[in-house]
């Protein structure tokens, strides 16, 4: 799934608590996809309930009524929920304007004229790669083909061509190829979003983390493509915080825009929050999302500044990036309400400077940066995203 | 593309994937596209709302100024329009 951009006047200088203006339904974890980048939780075969019809109908009005503008339906993947076009259907007539986060995979002739029907205003489709051998590896999948026939089906029916590719180490050196690729299929946006390491892309990130070097060349490419391409098509390319030293303010503000509910119905300042120690988050299944936006403990504790401890409390930054991603604060420091590592302000800095550092010299050992995986010393294998491979994650941090 | 070279026989509509809405929420009208939203000034909301393909941009023009009860809003209209097709909000042929 993309990063999801509001423009930022909307948003920042609203001095009271807003309502949410995006609405993310993760209606199920069940993926026929592996991707070592995958961002639903590790434990996600802890989390096996699901909402029912009538549930996620009563989410989507109760987050209408209180404004939101935006619905996404994304998963796992959404198409393997039968009802999908049900829940579109009430989305699109309570006024949402309603987008599908998907790989594709389900998206026959048949389903994409339902959901059009249905009213589904826009498809984000995501490509692994503009290789087959790669698409195929990283997926643990062979759904190359199907995708370009998937592409075809959307821009049949009209919707606007929106695609989003991750970019790791393994095909980052194909980024000219991607993007030719996606103006080939007519994308109008192109979101190249480098990996940023939560989750699955936590557990592999020895192999997807680009070099520094490699990351500069994609950068350059991107921009010749876009001075050749012009209008014709928008790409986004979405830098990795590890890279960039500098912290994000993440989902633009913590229970500031995004409303998250998981398949089984907690519901989440953002897809990853549940890894944080010390919150519970609460369920739409026994609260109103009113209440759960605008009163519940795991929304309000990192809403603002108040929370913050040095060096974020007295930074002249604070107000700017909200002391960056709470997610990955945790996942590099094991303190939650740490400044984001990737901040050179932040103690921990180092941390994420010997990660980089690490890729540049694995590169430097090991010669062909994109060389598969398992021929490099003192890594351990890609772990895929299975039920199997989360319940034996289940032990480790 | 300077102001004047804008024909005002042109019919604009809403671009491909954006959809135009008032929002009580919000007091305004928004214009929504995949993923986003952009917060419409009155001004603006005015004149897109009447992007319908049908109407041309002399029409928008003379239809506002009755509206308003207000003359000489063609230049403002123009201006916008043009940023407007710039950002694909609009198009026409």
């Amino acid at each position: 799934m993309g990063e999801l951009v509001m423009s930022e006047a909307d948003v920042s200088t609203v001095p009271t608590l807003s309502p949410p203006l995006w609405l993310l339904a993760e209606l199920t974890y069940r993926c026929p996809l592996h991707c070592v980048f995958c961002y639903n939780p590790v434990d996600f075969a802890r989390h096996t309930d699901e909402l029912s019809t009538d549930e996620w109908l009563r989410v989507l009005r109760e987050g209408r009524a209180m404004g939101a503008v935006q619905c996404g339906f994304s998963g796992g993947e959404p198409l393997l929920r039968d009802d999908l076009e049900v829940l579109v259907a009430e989305a699109r007539q309570l006024g949402y304007y309603t987008n599908l986060i998907t790989s594709g995979i389900g998206l026959t002739e048949t389903r994409a004229a339902r959901l059009k029907a249905a009213g589904l205003d826009h498809i984000q489709l995501s490509f692994q790669d503009s290789t087959r051998e790669i698409n195929d590896l990283v997926t643990r999948t062979t759904t190359f083909g199907l995708k370009q026939q998937v592409a075809q089906i959307i821009e049949s029916n009209g919707w606007p061509m929106v695609i989003n590719v991750v970019i790791h180490r393994l095909n980052i050196e194909h980024i000219g190829r991607i993007i030719e690729m996606a103006a080939d299929l007519g994308a109008e946006y192109l979101e190249l979003a480098n990996t940023q390491y939560y989750s699955w892309a936590h557990v592999n990130r020895d192999q997807l983390l680009p070099t520094r070097e490699q990351l500069i060349r994609a950068e350059e490419e991107t921009d010749r493509w876009r001075a050749k391409l012009g209008d014709k098509m928008r790409i986004f390319f979405v830098s990795p915080d590890y890279h960039e030293a500098k912290p994000k303010k993440c989902m633009n503000g913590w229970g500031n825009v995004f409303l998250t509910v998981t398949p089984d119905g907690t519901a989440l300042p953002c897809h990853t929050a549940r890894m944080l120690p010390g919150l519970t988050f609460p369920n739409v299944k026994d609260m109103n999302l009113k209440e759960i936006w605008f009163d519940s403990e795991g929304f309000n504790h990192y809403r603002g500044t108040g929370w913050m401890k040095e060096p974020c409390a007295s930074c002249d930054d604070k107000e700017k990036d909200l002391g960056g991603c709470r997610c990955q604060a945790f996942l590099l420091s094991q303190d939650p309400d740490a400044a984001d590592p990737v901040c050179p302000k932040s103690p921990h800095h180092q941390i994420v400077q010997d990660i980089v550092a690490g890729a540049d010299s694995r590169a430097a050992s090991g010669g062909d940066a994109a060389a598969p995986w398992g021929t490099e010393q003192n890594v351990h294998p890609l772990v895929f995203r299975g039920p199997k491979e989360s319940l034996g994650l289940l032990s480790k941090p | 593309m300077s102001q004047e070279s804008i024909d005002l026989s042109r019919r604009p509509q809403l671009g491909g994937g954006f959809r135009l809405q008032w929002e009580p929420a919000q007091n305004c009208h928004v214009l929504l596209y995949p993923e986003g939203m952009v917060k419409l000034n009155q001004s603006a909301g005015e004149i897109l709302t009447r992007c319908n393909a049908e109407r041309s941009i002399a029409d928008i023009v003379s239809d506002l100024e009755q509206a308003f009860q207000a003359s000489g809003l063609s230049d403002e209209v123009v201006a916008f329009l043009n940023l407007a097709k710039e950002q694909k909000w609009v198009s026409w042929s």
